[in-house]
This record gives C-alpha cells, sequence and structure tokens, in this order.
C-alpha cells in the first residue's frame, strides 16, 4: 500500500470535491474515499487533502476524531461490527460478542474497535445497524451477516485459521 | 382482521423485482414523473392561477401528508415555509441517516427499490424549485450508497435527472453523501453542518427551520426517503385521493418496524390509524404474537427515544365522540390505533415507526441500561446537561447491574432524566434520552427498587 497520496488520488479528490458548491462539504466523502484506498487516515493524507480542499489540517482532525468511523490506525483485514442495541442484545448479541472476543484473546469489555495483534481482525461493538427485524445484525467489512449465532462466528473463526494456514504456505 | 396496505411496498419482496431502472419502469416507474412535467399553469380552487409547481404543492398541501422521519411535521406545511424570495437557490435533502434504533424501514426502500426514492425527490425537488439535491445515507449503508449511485447514474442515463430533464427545461442534480457512524446527524441541523464538512453540531434555533436557513444559509427542504416516496404517491393519486387512506390527519400509508420479542420482526405497511398496537404485534399477519409461553411486558412504541408502554397500561385519550365534548376515557394502551395524533395523545410518540416489543424475560433495568448507554455514546457532546446527564445515567444503571446500585438510584436517575429534559438543550435528543429514562423508571418503579435494594447487607439509604 503506498502511503503518499498521487495525482491520481489528487484527481479523485478534485472530482469529488466539484459535486459540492463549497469544497469544505466534500470533507466526509474525500475521508471516506482515502480511507477506503489507504487502510486508515494517516497525518501525511489528512493534511494533503486539506490543503487540496482549501482547509486547515485541523478541519478534518475534527471530523477524524468525531466520526466513529474513521480511523487513523489501521483495522484488521476482516472489521467485524456486531450490533450491541437493544433489539440485537435481545437476541443475544451481547454473549456472541463475549465469545467472539475470548475466541480472538480481545477484551469483552470493550465496545470500541480492538484489533489482535497478528492485524488480521478488528471486532466492534457498534449501535443499531438497522436490520433489526434479523437480530443479531452484523457488518463484516461490507457484507451484511443476519441472525448471527454462534455457529456462524465457527465459522468466521474457522475461515481465518484456514486463511492463515494459506499464508504460512 | 387487520391487513397490511402496500403503498411504498408494493413492489419490494416480490420474486424477481430488482433495484435496476428496466424493472422500475416495467412496473410503471417514472410515469408519475414523466406526466407532473408536462402540466400546465392552471386556476386554483381559490381562482388563482397556480403555476405547475404551485399545483404539484397544492396536491402535497391536500394530502395532509406528514412527515415519516420522526416528528411527524406535515410536508405540505414544510414546504410552504421554504422562502422563495431570498433570490438563494434552494436546496432538498433527503435524509437516509436512519439510525433510530429499531428502525428499518428506509432501508427496505434504499436497497430494494432505490428508483421510487429517485422519482419521488426529483419530484419534490421539481415543485419546489431546487435543482441541487442531496442524499445523506448513514455510513454503515455501504452496499446502500453504491446500489444509489447506480440507480443515479441509471437515472440520468434516462434523462431523468441533468439539464433539461425530458425535454422540460429543468435541471436537476442529485448526489449521494455518506455520514460516518454518528446517530446524531439524522437531527436535521445536524446534518446540514455535516453536509457543509463540518462536526455535525446542531444548529441554535431560532431560525427555526432550514427552510429559511439551511445547507450554506440558503432555504433547504429536509425530508425523510419515506415521505419522499409517499409524495410520489400523492402526486400519482392525487392529493385528496391519497388522503382516504389513513385516518383524519393521520393520512395515507405508514411502514411500520416491529422488532424484539415477537415471532414475526420485520416491516409492515399499513393504512395509518387502521390497526392497533395490539394487532401488530399478536396477529397472524403482522407480528404473529409472542413465542411460547411469554407474556408481553411492555411496549416501545416509537423508537427507543419514545415513552414505553406497561402492558396493561391504561391511558387516557380525549374521546373522539363529539357528545362527550373530548372527556377523557381510559384505554388499553395496546388498543391505540397506530398513528402520530394518538400514540402522542397516549403520552408517547410513533416516531419512525419503531415498535420494540419486550416479553417477560426482559429485565427493564437492563433494556433501560442498554439504550442509556446508547445515549451516552451518541450524545454529540455541545451541551452540557445532555452530554453529562446522558453520560451519569448510563454509569449509575450500570453499577445498578453489577449489584451495587443505591436505593435512591431510582430518584437520582429520574431527577437527572429531569434536568436534560425541556428545552435545555439545543436538539430534541436531549429529551430523547431523557423519555425513556422517565418513562422506563416510573412505570416499573418496583423493579428498579428492587435491583436497588438487593444489595446483600446493604445499610438501608446508606451511601
Ligand atoms: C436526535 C435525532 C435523530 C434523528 N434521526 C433521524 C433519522 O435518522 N432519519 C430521519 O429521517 N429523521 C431523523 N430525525 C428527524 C429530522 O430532524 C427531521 O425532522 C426529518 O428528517 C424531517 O423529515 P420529514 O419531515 O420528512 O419527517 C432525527 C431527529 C433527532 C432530533
Ligand atoms: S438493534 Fe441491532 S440492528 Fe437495530
Amino acid at each position: 500500500m503506498r502511503e503518499e497520496p498521487t495525482d491520481e488520488v489528487n484527481a479523485a479528490i478534485a472530482e469529488i470535491a466539484r459535486r459540492y458548491p463549497q469544497p469544505r462539504s466534500a470533507a466526509l466523502m474525500v475521508l471516506h474515499f482515502l480511507q477506503e484506498r489507504f487502510g486508515c487516515l494517516t497525518p501525511p493524507l489528512i493534511e494533503q487533502a486539506a490543503e487540496q480542499l482549501g482547509l486547515q489540517p485541523v478541519n478534518l482532525y475534527e471530523l477524524v476524531t468525531f466520526y466513529p468511523m474513521f480511523r487513523m490506525r489501521p483495522a484488521g483485514r476482516w472489521h467485524l461490527r456486531l450490533c450491541r442495541t437493544l433489539s440485537c442484545a435481545l437476541a443475544g448479541s451481547a454473549e456472541l460478542h463475549r465469545y467472539l472476543c475470548e475466541k480472538l484473546g480481545l477484551d469483552p469489555s470493550e465496545r470500541g474497535p480492538q484489533t489482535t495483534p497478528d492485524g488480521r481482525v478488528t471486532v466492534e461493538f457498534v449501535d443499531c445497524l438497522a436490520r433489526c427485524h434479523q437480530a443479531p445484525a452484523a457488518l463484516c467489512n461490507e457484507e451484511e451477516w443476519d441472525r448471527v449465532d454462534k455457529g456462524k462466528l465457527d465459522e468466521f473463526l474457522r475461515r481465518l485459521e484456514s486463511e492463515r494456514g494459506d499464508e504460512l504456505g | 382482521m387487520a391487513a397490511e396496505r402496500r403503498l411504498i411496498l408494493r413492489h419490494i419482496d416480490q420474486p424477481g423485482y430488482t433495484p435496476d431502472i428496466d424493472c422500475y419502469r416495467r412496473h410503471g416507474g417514472y410515469k408519475t414523473l414523466e406526466k407532473a412535467l408536462r402540466l400546465e399553469a392552471a386556476e386554483g380552487p381559490d381562482g388563482r392561477r397556480l403555476t405547475p409547481q404551485e399545483r404539484l404543492r397544492q396536491e402535497v398541501a391536500v394530502s395532509q401528508l406528514r412527515g415519516r422521519g420522526g416528528a411527524g411535521f406535515p410536508t405540505g406545511l414544510k414546504w410552504s415555509l421554504v422562502d422563495r424570495t431570498s433570490g438563494k437557490p434552494i436546496h432538498l435533502i433527503c435524509n437516509a441517516d436512519e439510525s433510530e434504533p429499531g428502525a428499518f424501514k428506509d432501508r427496505q426502500i434504499l436497497y430494494k427499490d432505490p428508483h421510487q426514492l429517485l422519482e419521488g425527490m426529483i419530484l419534490a425537488c421539481y415543485a419546489n424549485e431546487a435543482h441541487q439535491a442531496w442524499i445523506y445515507i448513514r455510513g454503515e449503508f455501504i452496499q446502500g450508497a453504491r446500489i444509489l449511485e447506480k440507480a443515479l447514474e441509471e437515472a440520468r442515463r434516462a434523462g431523468f435527472l441533468g439539464n433539461n430533464i425530458l425535454g422540460s427545461g429543468y435541471d436537476l442534480e442529485i448526489h449521494i453523501h455518506r455520514g460516518a457512524g454518528a446517530y446524531i446527524c439524522g437531527e436535521e441541523t445536524a446534518l446540514i453542518e455535516s453536509l457543509e464538512g463540518r462536526r455535525p453540531y446542531p444548529r441554535v434555533k431560532p431560525p427555526f427551520y432550514p427552510t429559511v436557513f439551511g445547507l450554506y444559509q440558503c432555504p433547504t427542504i429536509v425530508n425523510n426517503v419515506e415521505t419522499l416516496c409517499a409524495v410520489k404517491h400523492v402526486i400519482e393519486m392525487g392529493g385528496a385521493e391519497y388522503a382516504k387512506l389513513g385516518s383524519p390527519n393521520n393520512t395515507g400509508t405508514r411502514i411500520v418496524c416491529l422488532s424484539g420479542c415477537v415471532r414475526r420482526p420485520g416491516y409492515y405497511e399499513i393504512e395509518t390509524g387502521k390497526v392497533t398496537l395490539r394487532e401488530l404485534i399478536f396477529e397472524e399477519s403482522f407480528g404473529g404474537g409472542l413465542r411460547e409461553g411469554r407474556r408481553l411486558k411492555a411496549v416501545i412504541p416509537g423508537g427507543v427515544s419514545s415513552r414505553v408502554f406497561r402492558a396493561g397500561e391504561k391511558v387516557k385519550l380525549p374521546s373522539s365522540d363529539p357528545s362527550e365534548q373530548g372527556a377523557a376515557r381510559a384505554v388499553d394502551a395496546l388498543d391505540i390505533p397506530y398513528d402520530f395524533t394518538t400514540v402522542a395523545a397516549a403520552g408517547s410518540m410513533s416516531g419512525a415507526g419503531a415498535i420494540i416489543v419486550l416479553d417477560d424475560t426482559v429485565s427493564m433495568v437492563e433494556a433501560l441500561a442498554n439504550i442509556a448507554e446508547f445515549f451516552a455514546h451518541e450524545s454529540c457532546g455541545q451541551c452540557v446537561p445532555c452530554r453529562e446527564g446522558s453520560f451519569w445515567i448510563s454509569e449509575i444503571l450500570r453499577r445498578i447491574l453489577r449489584g451495587e446500585g443505591r436505593p435512591q438510584d431510582p430518584d437520582e436517575l429520574l431527577r437527572i432524566a429531569r434536568n436534560i429534559a425541556g428545552g435545555k438543550t439545543v436538539c430534541a435528543f436531549g429529551d430523547a434520552c431523557a423519555r425513556p429514562v422517565e418513562s422506563f423508571v416510573t412505570k416499573f418503579e418496583e423493579e428498579f427498587r428492587a435491583a436497588c435494594g438487593a444489595r446483600i447487607g446493604a445499610p438501608a439509604g446508606g451511601e
């Protein structure tokens, strides 16, 4: 992964900014774009984007530190967001979160994003994903999981294991 | 027997119905827009000459449509408040932030029938002479944003967006703006701040309505996804015809989201006010009742921001019989029709149509602790009563759950909630976070007191 924005990235930022009457409005969409492209929002990326949008770096830092979906450190290759809110809690999501954290050596009392030491998985206990009728709901990268249960989590853990096996050769 | 009345959801979930433009058009899609763009000026009911745009706005006013985003604000009235004399451009924003816990209706439209939303939005923009519009979609709807991007591209190619739409001379661009995981962005002035590239701190009112000072200080309409789809049906059917659906002051259909302890959680579209809470929870065509051997304990009628109803609770409603001159009558909370007016008269609200059902296996203390943690996490931090209050409410409830509750804690919770509610904060989030606390603790007082007194060997009344 490249760390420095390229001309191509700058062109993409300019393209996003063109959709708005004022370039500052493009901030969120630009941050989404950079995070998707580079994995996380590093200071050089943020500062370069700020300059291109005609903003001070702080104008973007204050967004990155406010909005839960932005991160300044990389997430795992798999980012599992499990819903903790009422309808999912009634369907057992707290137990599922604890189970997964214990299996992965993470802290079950932590709701914010936590990544395994090998950098493979990030687990986050998030608020309502607007799929309460399919509780417990989860979002794994971009994949929407419904009615999550231990079986589904075990399957996920097995997938991680076999991936690791593949990498070790 | 009460039944669904699918208007907005008519095609959604039908086998073979896909979110692409060809499918939408095969099912009559964009016909209403084509017709509306050909509309000519005509005389209004009062003899005044109305422009085509005014005629469309008139239909929406006649329909008595109320916003589906939570507050039930009349859409026609909102549109009439738009400052059309400022000389500034008018903007329209579709609120697709859908983050009230328990709500998942807008998502069905965004993912499965995006062109219905676009048609409604283009109609609303045309009627209000807006040339730039945005869809603010919550960040977690990653696939949803992609589906919308594709739909927008298809609509542009078909000539429904861009310059000189269908040869009418009308220009419109719609763009997608993704949120990034903050609930407060659903509040319309926070949403506007977010769209301007700032932290989503709700704006101080007055000015009360973005329709005068909204995006970039320009007149701005913010409408919910479902509202904009309803607009399409209002224009298609005519306002008067639409108003025949539902009940007075609660016209049309509404999508109700049912979750929690019911057999058939899901989304159901009903004629507003034609189905009771009891029917929604228990009838086979809706929730299908509770699981084997369970008893109903409580119902949250309009998302976690609404006041809870206790099973068996009697609520006082003004009599609808004119001979009784509005005298109050006591009704079981479950027997009230699900609409805006009656649920509000019964002391709660239907909000975004999110009903969460709790059965007798649920601890009300745990349920409230869960809700309180949501609000503590989502408070934007701008106003002290809300930021500090929501945090301490959540902390106290956690302490109670750990078995370390103090006998005075229920009163403490009520005191904090009352110090947040009632206009002490910039936006309605403060009241939203106080309502569940106040209603859970007063309506299930015994349970909260028991949870706080259960500490073994605790001196009564001690710190
Ligand atoms: C804390 C808070 C959160 C809100 N969240 C949403 C939301 O997710 N979606 C929505 O449409 N309206 C939401 N609203 C209501 C909006 O402020 C606004 O009233 C609504 O989008 C107007 O659309 P309507 O008139 O079509 O209902 C929220 C309001 C508050 C106070
Ligand atoms: S409560 Fe989990 S998706 Fe809504």
